[in-house]
């Protein structure tokens, strides 16, 4: 029992950067814009609230833990916000190809945030390859101050830090949003059509830019986590991996659906640590770690052969709108 | 009351005038048809009254007050709703979602109560919809529908319909027109664009005729008839002088019997087309757009899936009959029969708009040699063959087609074609956005290839070039023969009967 409850908080935290980044990549991709830049703004979110948090820290003696959460988290949104800006700007208004500005932008990310990350490890003097904001992850990781009386209840649902419940509730919110508001559907209505959003007077560019940069700064906010809360504070260069792309399958494998998502990124959490919970060979260990990727080509799959509308990409996915104009 | 006025109304795109001083008025509780050929302005004269282009000179006047109309928000603003012939629609989406969208009222967004509203609406003029169908779902018919619906819901009281008939049934077109009777009966001023002349005698109270972007006149519909309108709409005959040489030696080369097609909708397409065309001779195919010119040229080449019918090709070399039908495009292609098909998208069909000159004519001979590399050589000849005797404009033979202009671009298409020696050349629009000069190239090219002894067969939308050109002139109505006349006694009135008369409705009933 407690090896499956250990297993399962696992997999949460695994599973919750892939949840904020799938969550502001499927609000995104609503608004027709594929953006292949959101591993390099997680890793931009990352380093921006690292570098936050580490001017925060050795700026003061006592750490207050409400400015421990909102210098970091507000740095993320910011820095996360500006490649988002960056990326429309390139595809919306000057209209370059979705997945080569997505692409460059993830490498421009990758590599902005292990140059930052390893300047400042040199800047600390730092004997080891990383750089610890100890205190920062404390206030990160503080929990209701109940959860650790309630045995094992309390462990599978109370032991988080907040973002862990921010990611969910996000994504629930997003559900919501498209499901349920009139700017919702003015969204979805870009993504599928931007010419007949268009003519019904909706401003397709405005669509685009606002839900990439929302989409943008949620999938910023899985970087943040992972380092602050999941790491404990510690950021090493490449440390984040390939949990961008992980993100942008559980996209696939939700189906364009926030709540599907949600299931999505814990199962992907699960498959990702499941190698330290099976006894295998070491020889077979990368094929348990190909599982995640494994199981969106199979959801793909699945997904064409049935053929439903509903399940299929927003229509003018990766296309730029070009006004028809004689 | 004069609901829409326009006075004085101009619009140029670069040097082609598409609207030339329009005066035109709809009242309140009428229904309007405008009537004109394609390419006489109807579609850019409506779309400036619903925002999309903006006049170059005039007024428009809604309600008696000077109007401008610069979006199509703005058309909203004075209650002017148009449905294009291309709908706009998010095809993932309910009915009512497409109706409420982009619709910002101040009010909560409440998908049940506007599906209320769309019921009401319905229920009021006799609209057959589901508001909760998806649109992916629904018959073309159906979104039509929705689109009325949509501009209803947005209080429009003038309602312009760009030829909404084209895609229905008769039954379809029977039901649209008690909608649009009811309408107008509430008060509501329709516009609608269309070709079909019974349709303009059985629907409308007024016709105003417009010929090459010129406002020709409006009368009212019980004074006039079919023969007066056709008059209006075709205009007195213009001498182009194309050369044209009575043709000899002719023999029937291709055989078209009892052809038969369906499009998705299972609507008939082509309908018991049959022809023959000879040798030496220039056959022309005159109709309204979207008759079933294109899908004709594609079954003949091999590129439609026929349902029924055959299409007999004489072949001159062994004298043996062989059916097309049975053949794949390339084999078709092999015997001799081209298709210099030039759509309105130029470069969608038969060229590579980022490939140069020379590649282009490579398109059609990279099959040809045995060695893995393939021989430059022929084709850039034949490239510079073409530059040189069809007056191309290009800075060189490696220039990408598409940063040539339209016309250039055609002359390369219809060069290489005819540089393959067909015996049978299908040319479609050839002279489509060419310029005098050029146009009086392609028919001398195609004269040429008459005398040499190919059937030529050529769509065209020009009746005054048709007469001149050729020889005899099939017309086509919505995928049926309605005549085949000699091309040296036609007159231009006689043709657009036939390309506008529908016998009964029957034509495209479905089978």
């Amino acid at each position: 029992m407690g090896g499956w409850i250990n297993f399962i908080q696992r997999a949460i935290l695994q599973g919750t950067p892939l949840l904020f980044g799938s969550t502001g990549e499927i609000l995104t991709e609503k608004s027709g814009n594929l953006n292949l830049g959101i591993p390099g703004i997680m890793y931009i979110g990352a380093i921006s609230g690292v570098i936050g948090g580490f001017f925060y820290q050795s700026g003061t003696e006592y750490v207050n833990d409400f400015l421990a959460v909102l210098i970091p988290l507000l740095c993320c949104l910011f820095g996360s916000l500006l490649v988002s800006l960056l990326y429309c700007f390139l595809t919306v208004t000057l209209k370059a190809n979705q997945n080569v500005t997505g692409l460059a932008i993830t490498t421009f990310g990758v590599g902005f945030g292990n140059f930052f990350g390893g300047s400042l490890i040199k800047v600390v003097k730092s004997d080891v390859p990383y750089l610890a904001l100890v205190d920062i992850a404390g206030a990160y990781k503080k929990t209701l101050p109940f959860a650790a009386d309630m045995g094992d209840v309390g462990k599978l649902f109370f032991s988080y830090g907040f973002l862990v419940y921010l990611a969910v509730i996000l994504a629930i919110a997003v559900s919501i949003f498209l499901k349920r508001t009139r700017a919702g559907l003015h969204l979805r209505a870009v993504g599928e059509n931007p010419a007949t959003a268009d003519a019904a007077g909706i401003n397709v560019t405005r669509y685009k830019y606002v839900a990439t940069c929302i989409g943008g700064m949620i999938a910023g906010l899985g970087g943040l986590f992972y380092v602050m809360d999941y790491s404990n504070g510690i950021w090493s260069n490449n440390g984040f991996g390939d949990r961008g792309w992980l993100a942008i399958a559980i996209v696939i494998f939700a189906t364009w659906k926030p709540i599907m998502a949600i299931f999505g990124s814990y199962l992907f959490g699960a498959l990702y640590i499941l190698f330290n919970y099976i006894n295998v060979p070491m020889q077979v260990l990368p094929l348990i770690q190909m599982l995640p990727y494994v199981v969106t080509i199979l959801v793909l799959i699945v997904v064409s052969i049935r053929k439903r509308r509903e399940n299929q990409p927003p229509a003018s996915l990766g296309l730029s709108y070009f006004r028809e104009e004689r | 009351m004069n609901a829409l006025e326009l006075r004085n109304v101009s619009k140029r795109f670069g040097s082609i005038l598409a609207n030339s001083h329009v005066d035109l008025t709809v009242k309140k509780g009428e229904i309007l048809a405008i009537l004109g050929e394609n390419g006489s302005g109807k579609t850019t004269l409506m779309n400036m009254i619903s925002g999309i282009y903006h006049p170059d000179e005039g007024e428009i006047f809604v309600n008696g007050e000077p109007a401008v109309i610069s979006s199509p928000r703005d058309a909203f603003g004075y209650k002017i709703g148009m449905i294009h012939q291309h709908f706009k629609l998010v095809d993932v989406f309910t009915a009512t979602e497409n109706i409420v969208l982009g619709i910002n009222d101040g009010r909560r967004y409440n998908l049940k109560e506007a599906t209320k509203r769309v019921g009401e609406i319905a229920e009021k003029y006799g609209f057959e919809i589901d508001p909760r169908k998806k649109v992916y779902a629904m018959s073309v018919s159906e979104k039509q529908t929705v689109e009325i619906v949509k501009v209803l819901y947005r209080g429009a009281d003038i309602l312009i319909l760009d030829e909404p008939t084209a895609v229905l049934t008769p039954q379809e077109t029977q039901k649209l027109f008690a909608v649009l009777r009811r309408m107008r009966d509430d008060g509501k001023s329709i516009i609608i664009i269309t070709h079909k002349l019974h349709e303009v005698l059985s629907l409308s109270d007024r016709v105003s005729v417009l010929r090459r972007g010129e406002y020709i006149g409006t009368v009212c519909t019980a004074e006039t008839d079919e023969a007066a309108l056709t008059e209006m709409m075709v205009g007195k005959k213009i001498l182009l002088n194309i050369e044209r040489t009575t043709p000899h030696d002719t023999a029937d080369r291709l055989m078209v019997r009892g052809l038969k097609l369906f499009d998705q909708d299972g609507r008939a397409v082509l309908d018991d087309i049959a022809f023959t065309a000879k040798s030496g001779e220039i056959l022309g195919i005159a109709g309204i757009a979207g008759s079933g010119q294109r899908e004709l040229l594609e079954a003949i080449a091999g590129l439609q899936h026929l349902s029924e019918g055959e299409i007999i090709y004489h072949n001159p070399k062994t004298d043996k009959e062989e059916n097309l039908r049975d053949k794949t495009p390339t084999q078709i292609r092999e015997l001799g029969v081209r298709l210099s098909f030039v759509p309105e998208d130029r470069l969608g069909m038969g060229l590579v708009g980022n490939m140069d000159i020379v590649d282009n004519m490579m398109l059609r001979s990279y099959k040809k040699g045995r060695s893995v590399f393939v021989d430059r050589q022929p084709p850039k000849e034949l490239a510079e063959h073409i530059i040189e005797s069809l007056e191309v404009v290009t800075p060189g033979v490696t220039t990408p087609v598409r940063r040539l202009s339209g016309g250039n671009v055609q002359k390369v298409l219809v060069g290489r074609e005819i540089a393959a020696a067909p015996t049978v050349l299908m040319a479609a629009y050839p002279v489509r956005g060419l310029d005098i000069n050029s146009s009086y190239i392609i028919y001398n090219l195609l004269n040429q290839q008459k005398e040499n002894g190919v059937a030529v067969i050529f769509v065209g939308e020009d009746l005054d070039v048709l007469t001149e050109l050729c020889d005899r002139i099939m017309v086509i109505n919505s995928g049926r023969v309605t005549g085949i006349v000699d091309g040296r006694t036609a007159t231009k009135e006689q043709l657009g009967l036939l390309m506008t008369k529908t016998e009964g409705g029957a034509a495209h009933e479905k089978a």
